[in-house]
């Protein structure tokens, strides 16, 4: 049996909840075995949704309200064992990375993280994932009969749904947890970044804060998230979550287009691995332009806002 | 407060990473290593709760006599002592075990992680170690504010933060916002002539097994020549957006 930990946000399933359960399911497919999806908490999403991208079963654990490490490692832990799971599939959302080592402990299990495809073997089980900030791939190999997997997202292509045919069970559960939630602090209407599929992002070439109007402009235009180089988020120009970078958040998307940003190895670090790149700078010799696919010499104050409109004629 | 902060000794920001010829590991030949940077926040706010509330900060790590420089720069910094324990670090799970042990032996209040090291981006070890000890752990972990035997701690996730309250012993994962970039203590001279004589002990392993190996690294295929685009002509990069790299 695979198990997958369909994590839920607002009591919503996110894109990376659907990658896991599909890599779930294809890892099932490939043993002969079935893949079951664990939801734990209020969840005012359908469950059906996931039965769709290919698990047999879905399993509801009512009780928690809200997501701590070490009870939802051990509700996950409890169903690895009574199902003697092979595999558990999390995504590498804040949630997921924080959960995988307690679970990995809790289960018995190894646990392999920043996994970015099917594994190549199942036994012994061996994935391929990123290592040193992306600037390295490694093959990794369980040594012991389960193995916790954690996913990047955006990974792996998500599957369009088929029809649903899974059984469906609730249960309540309880375990103890080991910290309470006293508040949670939402920054509003903003796409996070780990998953997005599209990120516009920019560094110290903006001058200053008040500068960032162009680029949420663009980003709103395009449905991406927006994010920054370190030193901007150093000197408080933008929120430390919107730092990406060997030392921030690493990301994966579709598009990533850097504006100002002179693509220093730390940045690149942890935005290289995005399938298209595009890079606006005024300085011709930027080291940027080398890691890029499409390049823009030019000043952001006059391209950017002409690239966002030339952006809407096209979507009209 | 007692504290224990775990340090990880991963390969420079800047370092070019190559693997050796049979692909097997990192080569470190002319690599330079540093105190992994998620774990420099931890240590100074470990610094910063030691100067308001006495104790100690002990500095940690696994691995084998190559990584006793990192540690020297952690006592340069302002740790009272250090543990190496003697054992080469390949798998998450073996070193939290052998960390547990460490922080079994010591009796401490606040074990200090940073949320992942830059090596092989794990991100396993702090939630791993408190599960061993059956402590609550917070990942990755902006704020921490401790008042009698208990803590508030800040905690990041997707798209914000939350606010959580627990009962000490714990263990963070740290990151950013634990303290600022500016707040970052650098080795001074007299630090580092303290740290010469701060005391370094070296104990044996457990010999906990590793969950997982690496078989072999290889490196990202690189990048095809960029195409560069007139900033007269964004209609050219829209369309090729489109229509080659299919992303809009
Ligand atoms: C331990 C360590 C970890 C680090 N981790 C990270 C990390 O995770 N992420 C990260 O981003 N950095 C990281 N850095 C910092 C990194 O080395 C660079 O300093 C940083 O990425 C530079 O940011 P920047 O490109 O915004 O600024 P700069 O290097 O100052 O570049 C600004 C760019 O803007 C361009 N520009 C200026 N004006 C305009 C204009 N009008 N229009 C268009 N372009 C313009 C310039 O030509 C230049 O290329 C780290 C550094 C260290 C030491
Ligand atoms: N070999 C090690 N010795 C001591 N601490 C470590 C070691 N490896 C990892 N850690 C700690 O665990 C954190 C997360 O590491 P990782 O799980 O390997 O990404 C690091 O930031 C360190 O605080």
């Amino acid at each position: 049996m695979i198990l997958v930990f369909a994590e839920t946000w607002n009591g919503q399933f996110k894109k990376s909840t659907f990658e896991a359960v599909q890599y779930a399911s294809a890892c099932a497919k490939a043993q002969g075995t079935q893949a079951l999806a664990v939801v734990i908490g209020p969840a005012s999403a359908p469950v059906e949704s996931l039965g769709a991208h290919g698990v047999h079963k879905v399993l509801h654990l009512h009780g928690p309200e809200q997501f701590e490490t070490a009870q939802y490692a051990a509700l996950l832990a409890g169903v690895a064992q009574e199902l003697n799971s092979s595999i558990i599939v999390v995504s590498g959302t804040a949630n997921g990375r924080a959960l995988m080592g307690a679970l990995s402990v809790r289960a018995e299990a190894s646990a392999i993280s920043n996994v970015t495809a099917l594994p190549l073997s199942y036994s012994p089980l061996r994935v391929v994932r990123g290592a040193f900030s992306s600037k390295g791939i490694e093959t990794c190999e369980s040594r012991l009969p389960r193995s916790v997997i954690g996913l990047i997202p955006n990974a792996i292509g998500l599957k369009d749904s088929s029809d649903s045919d899974a059984a469906f069970e609730d249960r309540n559960a309880s375990e103890t947890a080991r910290a309470t939630v006293l508040e949670q602090q939402l920054a509003s209407g903003s796409i996070a970044l780990p998953e997005a599929d599209r990120v516009v992002s920019a560094g110290r070439g903006m001058k200053a804060p008040e500068n960032w109007g162009m680029i949420e402009e663009l980003a709103k235009t395009l449905g991406a998230a927006t994010a920054c180089s370190k030193p901007v988020s150093d000197i408080g120009w933008r929120p430390h979550r919107e730092h990406v970078g060997q030392t921030g958040i690493q990301v994966n998307p579709q598009l990533y287009i850097a504006i100002g940003i002179s693509g220093a190895i730390q940045h690149l670090a942890g935005v290289s691995s995005s399938k298209t790149i595009v890079v606006i700078n005024s300085d011709p010799e930027a080291p940027f332009f080398k890691a890029a696919d499409y390049g823009i010499v030019g000043d952001a104050f006059d391209v950017v806002p002409r690239l966002t409109a030339a952006i809407k004629k096209y979507l009209n | 407060m007692k504290i224990l902060v775990c340090i990880s000794h991963v390969p420079d920001t800047t370092a070019k990473i190559q693997f050796t010829a049979d692909a097997s590991a990192l080569d470190a030949n002319g690599v330079q290593f540093v105190i992994n940077p998620y774990d420099e926040f931890g240590l100074t706010r470990a610094l910063q709760l030691n100067e308001q509330l006495g104790g100690t900060v002990t500095a940690v790590t696994v691995g084998d006599a190559s990584v006793e420089p990192t540690l020297r720069k952690a006592l340069a910094i302002g740790a009272h002592d250090a543990v190496r324990v003697d054992a080469l670090a390949t798998d998450p799970i073996q070193v939290a075990r052998e960390l547990s042990a460490v922080a079994l032996a010591g009796a401490y209040d606040l074990i200090v992680c940073g949320q992942e090291s830059i090596d092989y981006n794990g991100g396993i070890v702090p939630a791993a170690l408190a599960e061993i000890l059956g402590w609550p752990v917070v990942s990755p972990c902006i704020g921490f504010d401790p008042a009698g035997g208990r803590a508030k701690v800040t905690r990041e996730i997707d798209g914000g933060k939350e606010i959580l309250d627990l009962a000490l012993p714990a263990v963070l994962g740290a990151k950013k916002g634990l303290v600022e970039e500016s707040e970052l203590r650098i080795p001074n001279m007299r630090g580092i002539m303290s740290a010469r004589t701060k005391p370094l002990v070296i104990t044996a392993p457990q010999g906990a097994n590793p969950g997982s190996a690496a078989v072999s690294f290889t490196k990202p295929a690189g990048k095809s020549a960029v195409q560069m685009i007139d900033a007269q002509d964004l209609d050219t990069l829209v369309q090729k957006l489109h229509e080659e790299a299919k992303v809009i």
